[in-house]
């Protein structure tokens, strides 16, 4: 199976005005790597869930994410902000910004991957190695090893 | 405390399984117990109905309905969005053991709104009933589907019907038995069809109830040594009670073999490879050499004894072969009496087998009209069963009284014992004569002395349906009772 991230997939220097640029910027990441093929109507599918409620999460983090018609494979793609996206948390901006795509019929053995990494990310130590990665090939192992094991 | 939560979240792929998580480690930081159901795009495994009876609390950390709420119905409740529970998993769990500690024990007074019932973590006792109804509530579909479809076959076709299917002798005339099921409909027509497909959804009986009491024991790694260990009980011809041997069997070794911590890695061969594999082979073997064999032996011990009982007093001996009908209803003890009613068949003894029948025609009707007469006494469950048991009673299927035996055998054995004893005791006592070896009252073309026949059921079925209500009522204390019912909610 084709990894859920590599390095590619990685921008440890991400900014943006507002979450829809970071978002996009992310997606972009994603349709090079050539796992999205319709960046636009993807980042619609991500804002009709943005919209439903903001994916902000306290502590810090962002996930952006949708089930789309335009994602190929199951897709992670991760950014870290200095000056931090707001992503409507109730207290400031995410420095941590997980964009999750996952295809519209994606097989259970896919969300069942989705779902480990999603449950990593309430972990405390995860974020803190994450936001203490030197660069996007430590951040890609730490993410592999984290939620598949490898 | 212990306690069940349900997560969801519209697209199902990130927050359902964050808040789970972290329903989890808050729950675990705090010194409790929590098992999350987590609706979301990986596919939902249900909670156990155990681990639900016995929480003390339920959290819903939902942005979307929860499905099949009333699973829940009786419990305290905290619910909220899913975001609360990833924010603020701790508080969540602190209002749940306030809410749970705000509950009154045990049942709620008449007028208390139904959500307000704390459950007390389940004895050993109720847990082991819990078990048991888990494994019968998925057999009940194929003890209704086939009894009916095997009734109706002695219905349309005649008693002939099981013999024209299976091969053997009736009335003097020579069947072969059907080798090739796609015949059937050709060959001896629909009434053999329906024989041929009740018959199939019979032998799954003893698979499933197995198979599900491990389920209900240790969840979904449970089905696989449960219904390997059901069919070996099925082949070995243990019946239901070889069946409740190998659901319990494969359910604790798999318990067992859970609690070997395994790391990250391994885990997922733990659950995938090695509990599966350890725990089948484990049950097999077990049910093979250290159940099967004794059972073989058993039986060649019991036809021998029975054999050189031949000259015996024939009251006592339709009193014993009643008893041995109504003990396991289907199993080995039952059809050594069947098979030895059936050898005296072909060699012009009818008596016996009148007797015989009669005494497995009770079971089912005397549990029946217990669950009439006494509704209160019996789950939902059960008094659906009851509906379909008439049916089978009257077809002479004594497995339609394993629903009730199954989930209460130390009550149900007993009047299902006394009730086919008497019948077996009163028929021969009217010399009834049955030339028929199955069709319960459908053959009654083919009964001698048809009135001491009758009479003999329904004494027989009278006894059944007293012992039964007489034990249901007095070897059950108050404290078991409500357990039961909170284990009929969960259900």
């Amino acid at each position: 199976m084709t990894d859920l991230i590599n390095a590619d997939l990685i921008d440890l220097d991400l900014t943006g005005d507002d979450h829809h640029e970071a978002t996009a910027k992310l997606a972009g990441l994603m349709a090079e790597a050539g796992r999205v093929t319709d960046v636009e109507g993807f980042l619609a599918d991500v804002r009709a869930r943005e919209e439903q409620m903001p994916t902000g999460l306290e502590g810090g983090i962002g996930i952006p994410h949708a089930r789309s018609a335009h994602v190929t494979v199951p897709t992670l793609a991760f950014g870290r902000s200095k000056e931090g996206v707001d992503y409507g948390a109730a207290d400031g901006p995410a420095d941590l910004v997980f964009l999750i795509a996952a295809p519209e019929g994606g097989g259970s053995e896919h969300m069942t991957i989705l779902a480990s990494l999603a449950r990593r990310l309430v972990h405390k130590e995860f974020k803190t190695a994450l936001r203490s990665a030197p660069d996007a090939d430590a951040v890609a192992t730490l993410i592999r090893k984290e939620v598949l094991g490898q | 405390m212990k306690f069940v939560a349900v997560t969801s979240c519209p697209t199902g792929i990130a927050h359902t399984y964050m808040a789970a998580e972290a329903l989890e480690q808050a729950a675990r930081d705090a010194g409790h117990e929590i098992t999350v159901e987590t609706q979301g795009a990986a596919g939902a495994e249900a909670l156990n109905p155990v681990d639900v009876a016995e929480a003390d609390a339920v959290i819903f950390a939902a942005d979307v309905d929860v499905r099949d709420k009333e699973r829940f119905e009786g419990k305290p409740i905290v619910s909220a969005g899913v975001k609360r529970a990833i924010n603020n998993a701790a508080a969540m769990i602190a209002e749940a053991v306030e809410k749970a500690e705000a509950a009154p024990a045990g049942k709620a007074p008449a007028g208390a709104a139904p959500m307000t019932v704390a459950a007390p973590t389940l004895g050993p006792g109720a847990k082991l009933r819990l078990w048991l109804m888990t494994g019968v509530s998925y057999m009940l579909p194929f003890v209704a589907a086939g009894g009916i479809l095997i009734a109706l076959a002695f219905v349309i076709g005649g008693a002939e019907v099981a013999t024209k299917v299976s091969g053997g002798e009736f009335e003097g005339i020579t069947y072969e038995a059907i080798t090739d099921p796609t015949q059937i409909l050709g060959e001896v027509g629909l009434a053999g069809l329906l024989f041929y497909v009740g018959g199939v959804a019979f032998g799954m009986l003893v698979p499933i109830l197995a198979g599900f009491i491990a389920y209900g024991m240790a969840d979904r790694m449970g089905i696989a040594p449960g219904i390997v260990g059901g069919l070996i009980a099925a082949t070995i011809g243990a019946g239901f009670l070889g069946g409740l041997v190998a659901g319990l069997l494969a359910g604790a070794v798999v318990m067992a073999l859970k609690l070997i911590k395994a790391n990250q890695a391994f885990s997922g061969i733990m659950r995938i490879v090695i509990i599966p594999l350890i725990s089948v082979f484990v049950v097999a073997f077990i049910m093979l050499v250290l159940v099967g064999r004794p059972i073989v032996a058993a039986t060649e011990g019991l036809t021998n004894w029975l054999d050189g009982l031949s000259g015996a007093n024939a009251i006592l001996l339709g009193l014993l072969l009643g008893a041995m009908m109504g003990f396991d209803l289907g199993g080995p003890v039952n059809k050594v009496a069947y098979v030895f009613a059936v050898g005296a068949l072909a060699s012009d003894n009818f008596t016996i087998m009148a007797a015989v029948m009669a005494a497995g025609m009770v079971p089912p009707l005397g549990l029946a009209l217990a669950s009439v007469v006494r509704p209160k006494l019996f789950t939902p469950g059960e008094r659906q069963a009851g509906k379909a048991a008439w049916l089978l009673g009257a077809s002479f299927i004594t497995e339609g009284a394993i629903p009730f035996a199954a989930a209460d055998p130390l009550r149900i054995i007993p009047s299902t014992m006394a009730g086919g004893a008497a019948a077996g005791a009163v028929s021969m006592a009217f010399e009834a004569t049955l030339r028929a070896p199955h069709g319960g009252i459908w053959v009654i073309g083919l009964i001698g002395n048809k009135v001491g026949f009758i009479v003999a059921l329904l004494i027989g079925t009278a006894v059944t349906c007293a012992v039964a209500i007489a034990l249901k009522m007095v070897a059950r204390n108050k404290a078991a009772a409500e357990a039961d019912d909170r284990v009929m909610a969960a259900i």
